[in-house]
């Protein structure tokens, strides 16, 4: 069976999907991914979907699950890189993907996941009232 | 078959043996009718083309215009209507090109005569195909021509435009159908992933009516977009427009809208440039 | 992937197990970029197939799948055809909801797949099979 791999980029765990995935390949990449997190305590995931050209309910269902394991193991899921064609047939599936984050690239990932971690830290000793959201971006 | 080798034979040597005659008077039946939009010579040297191929076809034992002896023939009545349809001639001046040839036969033929007059009717049925044939190749070359232009139309009518460093729009003008939106958002969609904007404006100020098929076209764009990590304001909502929007019960939910371009790009640069606008804001202070 | 399909008999592909499904997907594809399906409509159909072969895999215990190219004169098309001889579905009008599952899924299945395509057409009773015919035509 294909198993998707896993990378470590600093703090950051980065899956490229390139094969058009099984269902036991999907759900093989959920499990590698939690025990990844755990292993690495890394705070960040992001999959990079760019070479997938369908996206059905059942992968739509993986990355969920995905985003909200990794919550509980206090890292962030970004998805990046889905294609128009894979988004608007996403809409008329009816799949909204909710909970899940997503970029354009696995630049402006990787700068949402900075910005997600930066705002986790800004909530200390400088994190006064109204201010808390606006400064968020830096 | 429309006539026999022996008629189409008669009608090779006819041709042949008043070449100059029957050149000169077809040109000078057909240019009246074309009313001096396409040159006398120019006319001269198609009709002539067309003249000496009907005697190559003709000698060859043509007795059908859809005989392989007839294709050089077809290919050049095909031409001729393609260049009139695209000159802008009507159906009827391009096919009395090939009809004004019957006036000029007739006059050759000693009419008192009953077998002139039967080989007459004989070349009558070829000449009728061939001005058949021209009119559906005209009319093939119009159909063409109005996709070609119906498409240039959705290239020009929807540019997808760099407002500022990550944030593109779309000016949409005019009435938007389910085909146009469709498009529309297609590219705006992929303009988002090719210049790696995470904001799209959709500004609808130049469109006269939304129905509720656009609306949802929109809408869902707008949700594609999220999907793909981007944001959509919609700006430039007309009176007219929101009162539809409310009345077909169309839910926005909590989908950015601004009242003009301006107002929108001013919301997505406050999203952006937070600390700038911020400093600005207290030095007033 | 085969080079050059035979677009004038129907392709057919056992759905027998997980990788079959992702064979079904590949083979929809194939056939939608032959007849010209535009990239959005590919996707479309595509999304659907798999949807659908899931399901007969799923809830039909397997079956078999078979995607042929029509045309109406006007239009060129895909229609692919998923046949099962599984248990059925017993409450048609309920199979057919957003959100209505007996497999855990999302259950967008059926009603998703629906949404992707320009005919769907299903035949089912209890203890007697499901069959469902979904085509896509060219714009």
């Amino acid at each position: 069976m294909d198993r998707v791999p896993i990378l470590k980029i600093g703090d950051v765990l980065l899956v490229s999907i390139q094969v058009d995935m099984s269902d036991q390949t999907a759900l093989q990449l959920q499990d590698d991914l939690a025990e990844r997190i755990v292993a690495t305590g890394c705070h960040g995931v992001i999959i990079d979907i760019t070479a997938l050209d369908i996206v059905d309910s059942f992968v739509g269902r993986m990355l969920s699950t995905i985003a909200s394991i990794s919550k509980v193991l206090d890292a962030e899921t970004v998805v990046v890189g889905m294609r128009p064609a894979v988004a608007i047939t996403l809409v008329e599936l009816g799949l909204s993907l909710n909970g899940i984050r997503t970029a354009l690239n696995v630049e402006r990932g990787m700068e949402l996941i900075a910005a997600a971690r930066y705002d986790e830290g800004g909530y200390g000793p400088d994190g006064d009232d109204a201010d808390t959201e606006t400064t968020a971006v830096p | 078959m429309v006539l026999s080798a022996e008629e189409s034979g008669r009608l090779a040597g006819l041709l042949s043996g008043h070449a100059d005659r029957v050149t000169a008077r077809w040109t000078e039946s057909v240019v009246a009718s074309l009313r001096g939009r396409l040159s006398q010579a120019e006319l001269r040297r198609q009709l002539q083309e067309l003249h000496a191929s009907m005697i190559a076809a003709a000698e060859g034992g043509l007795v059908d215009l859809d005989d392989d002896q007839g294709a050089e023939l077809r290919a050049l009545l095909a031409e001729l209507s393609r260049g009139r349809a695209r000159q802008g001639f009507s159906a009827t001046e391009t096919a009395v090109s090939v009809y004004a040839l019957k006036d000029v036969l007739l006059g050759l033929l000693d009419t008192g005569d009953a077998h002139a007059l039967r080989d007459f009717v004989a070349y009558s049925r070829l000449i009728d195909q061939m001005g058949l044939f021209t009119f559906e190749s005209y009319v093939r070359t119009r159909e063409s021509l109005i996709a070609d232009q119906a498409e240039q139309l959705l290239e020009l009518s929807t540019p997808v435009v760099k407002l500022w460093e990550g944030v593109v729009a779309v000016p949409l003008v005019g009435t938007l159908d389910s085909a146009r939106a469709q498009v529309v958002m297609e590219r705006l969609l992929q303009t988002l992933v090719d210049t790696g904007s995470p904001y799209a404006i959709i500004d609808i100020t130049g469109v006269p009516a939304v129905d509720t098929q656009v609306a949802q076209h929109i809408l869902k764009t707008v949700v594609a977009a999220r999907l793909m990590g981007a944001d959509c304001i919609i700006s430039g909502i007309r009176p007219q427009i929101a009162q539809t929007i409310v009345a077909l019960g169309i839910e926005f939910g909590d989908i950015a809208t601004k009242a003009s371009l301006a107002d929108a790009l001013r919301h997505v640069l406050r999203l952006t440039g937070v600390e700038t606008a911020r400093r600005n804001h207290r030095r007033e202070a | 992937m085969t080079a050059g399909v035979d677009l004038g008999t129907p392709q057919t592909q056992a759905i027998r197990s997980d990788e079959d499904v992702v064979r079904v997907r590949q083979l929809v594809r194939t056939v939608a970029v032959a007849v010209k399906l535009s990239l959005v409509d590919q996707t479309k159909l595509v999304t659907a197939a798999s949807e659908l072969a899931r399901n007969t895999l799923v809830y039909g215990g397997g079956g078999a799948v078979e995607v042929v190219t029509v045309d109406n004169g006007r239009r060129r098309g895909v229609r692919i055809v998923f046949d099962d001889s599984g248990p059925g579905i017993a409450d048609l009008d309920l199979a057919l909801t957003d959100g209505y599952t007996t497999g855990g899924g999302l259950g967008l299945g059926l009603s998703g797949a629906r949404r992707l395509v320009d005919e769907f057409d299903i035949r089912t009773g209890v203890g007697e099979g499901t069959t469902i015919t979904v085509t896509k035509w060219s714009r």
